[in-house]
């Protein structure tokens, strides 16, 4: 087990099994407001300090951990299970219509980069942490899609995958049996990039406003309210930012590590 | 005096011993081959020369060059070396350039980084070396990238690189492995000529017997980083007083016993059959062009017959191997095995894929790495309505494992625990669990070493007799089809040039280009027939 | 060339013709009538339906798509529902802030990635790959809108050497402008350098494992000479994929890093539309986004050819 890996894995740990207690417990309620005990720095009864409500920001920030990951984790999912289908069927059909047509969506779409889609789906429908969902999801499609079929192709012309096709197996099959198992690692580590990847990406949305909307905390919209009181008090920006910073660098060590411990020559794409 | 002297030479990366104390002497002019089978250090014996070993790598003992310990030689001072004083020649002409830069200016390059005359003479060297290797600036303009020429260019570009400042030593690393026979003779030609005439010495690491046996004058084998034997080339042919050049030599010439030949009912039938690529479009609109990789070629395949095909890169048998197999279909004529089409209605038709089966050339990549070696056999039983289960199964490969030398016990493992010879033993397993009616190896012996390969093509020869195999063997080496079919096609451009039984084509070749691939073969001399080394124990 | 040149081009046209459709048909279905919406509750009937005819929306959709991509191409954006004013116009005023700060941390980001990138490469394993791969660790995981508060509390709440943001526009001097967006570019392109390090260094890794490196240094040239002459303008083509993704992330981050700094571009321009339902404007806003996207990968395209010769044979 490499450093990486560990040091990845413990980080990451720490954030879910955050989130997951942040459901039964919290050190203090998240609507309690306290406008006495407003902007404290962090201390026994806040440990991280209150915000511009008098809020705990540890509570604040478990609970926002919930939204971040559920985000993330979604948007990975929509990314997977329509990209990795589309990356396939267009390998197994190389240079034909449907790769033809599959490609040409996957360029259309990096166009479209996820805060665009928010802005568009946000104009029309309002904002909610579902149109960060999508908006981020959507945009994962390609990425995941590219990349399966760049994989798919190498293995395309390796004589096992010829040898399946002599013993008369459908490409449908193939896919399924023999390409998808060889490019299940690096789906693996991929993945763990872009659920870092949306979990910035979540932040940003939600800064802005495109996404989880109050009373719904969550990291990014805390930082949206610190921005005025940063002069006043800087740790209410200091800390989220920094959680932020803690959840992505652990996800990306993880991916590393894991990259490096499932095979060190897998080619993911990070932008 | 020797301009190279390499005395006591180890070796080790990472602790890994590859070189156990080799010597080696080589005289200006004078031509050493270095030969042995994969791993036994060849390469690593020529990188040590030229001190571009990979990262971990320690050497002791001493290599001289002139007068100069190259081991103890600082960097700088070996980079003035390198190129100007010591050459060297790659495997891979196809990498070995770089794409995006123009072959004059990568020739140039050697002159200039050596400061060793003023850009305009440096042209008109850079034009000149160009011809000499047989690439006349007239015809192959300096302003030619890599991608535009064919591979065996592209290897005459290097060997420019190499020599364009007249090293004393030139090191050439199996240079012509990765090219076709007629274009490998001309490369050997050229080297053979430039140690001659610009008295260079030429240390030439090849592990083709044949290759160097008309060329070098001194012969050095080596096996697992040792040199067991060496001397001048006639003696250590002749003599062969290490038992393993002795089985080198016999693996080369090694004939696999095929029993009498039979030719029963047509089994294959390929009338006029057409296969065409689409090419890039020219303009916009107009018809896509095609390119026709097989034009109308027409054979029969008899039930018994063990029937050779043959033809350099580019010829069009890989488009005909994957058409007969039905996994494309063909634009003109007809595929039929037993009277049935491979290919109908737009698809591959399963009654007739369950009676051909294929080996492949990559021991290595024709295996799903995730699969037990059990399942992989299993594969083709896809192919049948009902396929056995349970003990049936286990029976069909434990008999399919035996049949190839392997032990019923094997079928648990995974494939990495094998050796490439083991692996292509897997792949006829494979194949022969079906029962096919004719079995296609599609260049099934190329990637392995000699005495490998002359094991696997006595276990092709056995299967044959014991089972009446009807097989086609798809080779770019004449050679090894020799020793292993009843009749050979030779394929040129797309079209089967000629047709007839092995022993024919051999002694007496009717069309011209089959005449030139028998002449550029390599041949080990005749004289040492008389020799007929014993079979070596498998 | 000239067929890699034109495929590009069909293509470039193709995806535009797309794009402007799918952004139509996304925002056609909106809920709610934007005429009504402008007006009112309390609105008479006939008003409404004067506006209906006056913004176009009784034709059909068809018309309307028409008409809307017909004018962007004569440099007719249409008239915003709220501030019954030409579009063209506004984005204009706009463009003059977002598109500079974007461009100025591309600038920034290649001027830091290039030379860490070879550093670390040109080092590998070394103790200054290792430092700029952390670095580099580090600058991936930093949201870029959270960095640009921190660089705010430091330069200029602390040390009170940039304005806390707000732009005094052009007319105050191009050294006045610039000096108001480094905040702004710094914060965009340090986390998108540290991306592009990373690619320039693997992909220079990648390039000097090659074959033809090994035949350089059997030339007689240094490590360092091979790395130079040979693994530079090879590595340069993953290179410029990456550099042509990212001006769509920049342009995008420029949105939310204007928010920081209170800049007057096409973010905040784009965020009161959004709060408005000014649906005309938000249409026209991410067209032109996404717009600047395609032409920048049509461009890399070219750059391609230009250093890979591969390219420029193909048809």
């Amino acid at each position: 087990m490499s450093r990486n890996l560990i040091l990845g894995g413990a980080l990451t740990a720490i954030f879910v099994m955050a989130a997951l207690l942040s459901f039964v417990w919290t050190p203090q309620s998240v609507e309690a407001m306290n406008i006495a005990g407003r902007l404290q720095p962090p201390s026994a009864a806040n440990l991280l300090g209150t915000d511009h409500f008098g809020r705990d920001i540890l509570s604040m920030l478990m609970v926002g951990a919930r939204t971040s990951i559920a985000v993330a984790l979604v948007a990975v999912g929509i990314g997977m299970g329509l990209g990795v289908p589309l990356g396939l069927a267009a390998a197994a059909r190389r240079g034909g219509m449907l790769d033809e047509v599959i490609m040409r969506m996957n360029d259309l779409i990096f166009a479209f980069p996820s805060l665009v889609i928010a802005i568009l789906i946000t104009a029309v429908f309002g904002p909610s942490a579902t149109n960060a969902i999508i908006a981020i999801g959507i945009f994962n499609i390609p990425v995941f899609a590219r990349i399966t079929r760049g994989a798919a192709l190498s293995l395309w012309k390796r004589e096992f995958i010829m040898a399946a096709r002599v013993a008369g197996k459908t490409r449908t099959r193939i896919s399924a049996e023999h390409i998808l198992p060889n490019v299940a690692n690096l789906l693996i580590v991929q993945g763990t990039i872009q659920f870092s990847l949306g979990i910035l990406a979540e932040a940003g949305l939600s800064y802005v406003g495109l996404g989880a909307q109050p009373p719904l905390p969550s990291w990014g919209r805390m930082l949206a309210d610190a921005q005025t009181m940063v002069a006043l008090a800087p740790h209410v920006a200091l800390i989220p930012g920094l959680t932020i910073v803690a959840m992505v660098l652990g996800l990306n060590l993880l991916g590393d590590g894991l990259r490096d411990a499932l095979d060190p020559r897998l080619r993911v794409v990070r932008t | 005096m020797s301009l190279l002297d390499i005395r006591n030479l180890s070796l080790s990366i990472h602790g890994k011993p590859i070189l156990r104390g080799i010597s080696l002497r080589i005289a200006e002019g004078e031509i050493a081959a270095l030969t042995g089978e994969s791993g036994s250090g060849k390469s690593m014996t020529a990188f040590a020369t030229l001190g571009l070993l990979p990262k971990g790598a320690k050497a002791t003992g001493s290599i001289t060059f002139d007068g100069t310990n190259l081991l103890t030689l600082a960097e700088p001072q070996m980079c003035d070396l390198r190129g100007r004083e010591i050459g060297m020649v790659f495997q891979e002409p196809m990498t070995a350039l770089n794409p995006v830069q123009t072959i004059g200016a990568q020739v140039m390059e050697t002159i200039l980084i050596h400061k060793a005359m003023p850009r305009d003479k440096a042209e008109a060297r850079t034009r000149a070396v160009l011809k000499r290797v047989g690439l006349p600036p007239d015809h192959v303009p300096l302003s030619r990238y890599p991608h535009e020429l064919s591979g065996g260019q592209r290897q005459r570009v290097v060997i420019a690189m190499a020599i364009a400042l007249r090293p004393r030593l030139l090191i050439a690393d199996e240079p012509t492995t990765a090219l076709d026979v007629t274009t490998q003779a001309q490369i050997l030609d050229l080297l053979r000529g430039l140690a001659r005439e610009e008295n260079m010495a030429l240390m030439m690491i090849t592990h083709d017997l044949a290759v160097v046996s008309d060329m070098a004058d001194t012969l050095n084998v080596m096996r697992h980083g040792d040199i067991v034997e060496s001397g001048p080339t006639g003696d250590v042919l002749r003599q062969m007083r290490h038992p393993y050049t002795r089985q080198l030599l016999a693996a080369s010439r090694h004939q696999a016993n095929l029993g009498a030949a039979k030719a029963d009912a047509p089994l294959l039938s390929v009338q006029g059959v057409s296969r065409d690529y689409p090419m890039p479009r020219l303009s916009l609109f107009g018809p896509r062009p095609t390119f026709r990789a097989v034009k109308r070629v027409s054979f029969d395949i008899r039930r018994g017959e063990r029937v050779g095909l043959v033809g350099e890169s580019g010829c069009g048998k890989s488009t005909l191997t994957r058409a007969i197999l039905g996994l494309e279909p063909v634009q003109e004529g007809q595929i039929t095995l037993d009277g049935h089409p491979v290919w109908q209605d737009g698809h591959p038709n399963l009654k007739v894929r369950r009676k051909m089966q294929v080996v492949f050339q990559d021991p290595y990549g024709s295996f799903n790495p995730r699969h037990k070696v059990g399942r992989l056999i299993t594969e083709p039983f896809h192919l049948l309505p009902d396929p056995p289960t349970g003990t049936a199964r286990d029976r069909a490969i434990a008999e399919a494992l035996t049949a190839v030398g392997l032990s019923p016990e094997d079928a648990g493992k995974h494939i990495h625990a094998f050796s490439g010879g083991q692996r292509q033993r897997i792949a006829i397993a494979r194949a022969l669990i079906i029962k096919p009616e004719l079995i296609v190896f599609d260049e099934a012996v190329s990637a392995l070493d000699v005495r490998v390969r002359a094991q696997i093509l006595d276990l092709m020869a056995d299967l044959s007799r014991a089972y009446g195999l009807t097989y086609l063997f798809i080779s770019h080496d004449l050679s090894v089809v020799r020793s292993i079919t009843d009749r050979v096609m030779v394929m040129r451009a797309g079209e089967i040039v000629e047709d007839r039984a092995t022993k024919d084509i051999f002694d007496a070749p009717n069309h011209a280009y089959t005449r030139s691939l028998i002449a550029a073969a390599p041949q080990l001399p005749d004289d040492l027939e008389a020799l007929n080394a014993p079979h070596p124990a498998l | 060339m000239l067929g890699y040149f034109v495929k590009r081009l069909v293509s470039l046209v193709i995806s535009l013709i797309v794009a402007s459709a799918v952004i139509f048909s996304v925002v056609e279905i909106a809920p709610g009538d934007p005429a009504s919406f402008m007006l009112g509750i309390n609105a008479q009937p006939d008003t409404v339906a004067a506006l209906r005819t006056e913004l176009g929306l009784d034709q059909s959709k068809l018309d309307r798509y028409l008409s809307w991509v017909g004018g962007m191409l004569t440099g007719d954006f249409g008239t915003s529902y709220t501030y019954r004013a030409p579009v063209a116009q506004m984005i204009a005023d706009r463009l003059w802030v977002s598109l500079p700060l974007a461009l100025y941390a591309l600038t920034l980001s290649t001027l830091i990635a290039f030379p860490a990138g070879i550093f670390a490469a040109a080092r590998r394993g070394g103790a200054g790959d290792l430092a700029v791969t952390g670095a580099t660790q580090l600058g991936v995981a930093i949201p870029n809108f959270w960095f640009a508060m921190m660089l705010v509390l430091i330069f200029a709440i602390n040390l009170r050497w940039f304005s806390a943001g707000g732009f005094p526009g052009w007319d105050a001097g191009f050294w006045t402008g610039m000096k108001a967006l480094t905040l702004p570019a710094i914060a965009l392109a340090l986390p998108q350098a540290a991306i592009l390090t990373r690619v320039m260094r693997s992909s220079l890794l990648d390039i000097l494992g090659e074959d033809f490196i090994r035949t350089a240094c059997a030339k007689g040239l240094s490590s360092r000479q091979a790395l130079w002459r040979h693994g530079l303008r090879n590595a340069l083509i993953p290179v410029l994929t990456i550099i042509g993704l990212q001006f769509a992330f920049l342009l995008a981050g420029a949105i939310i890093i204007e928010q920081v700094f209170f800049l007057p571009g096409l973010g905040r321009l784009i965020f009161q539309a959004i709060t408005q339902r000014d649906l005309i404007v938000v249409e026209s806003v991410v067209m032109l986004l996404v717009f600047a996207v395609i032409l920048v990968n049509f461009l890399v395209d070219l750059a391609y050819a230009a250093v890979d010769p591969r390219l420029r044979t193909r048809t």
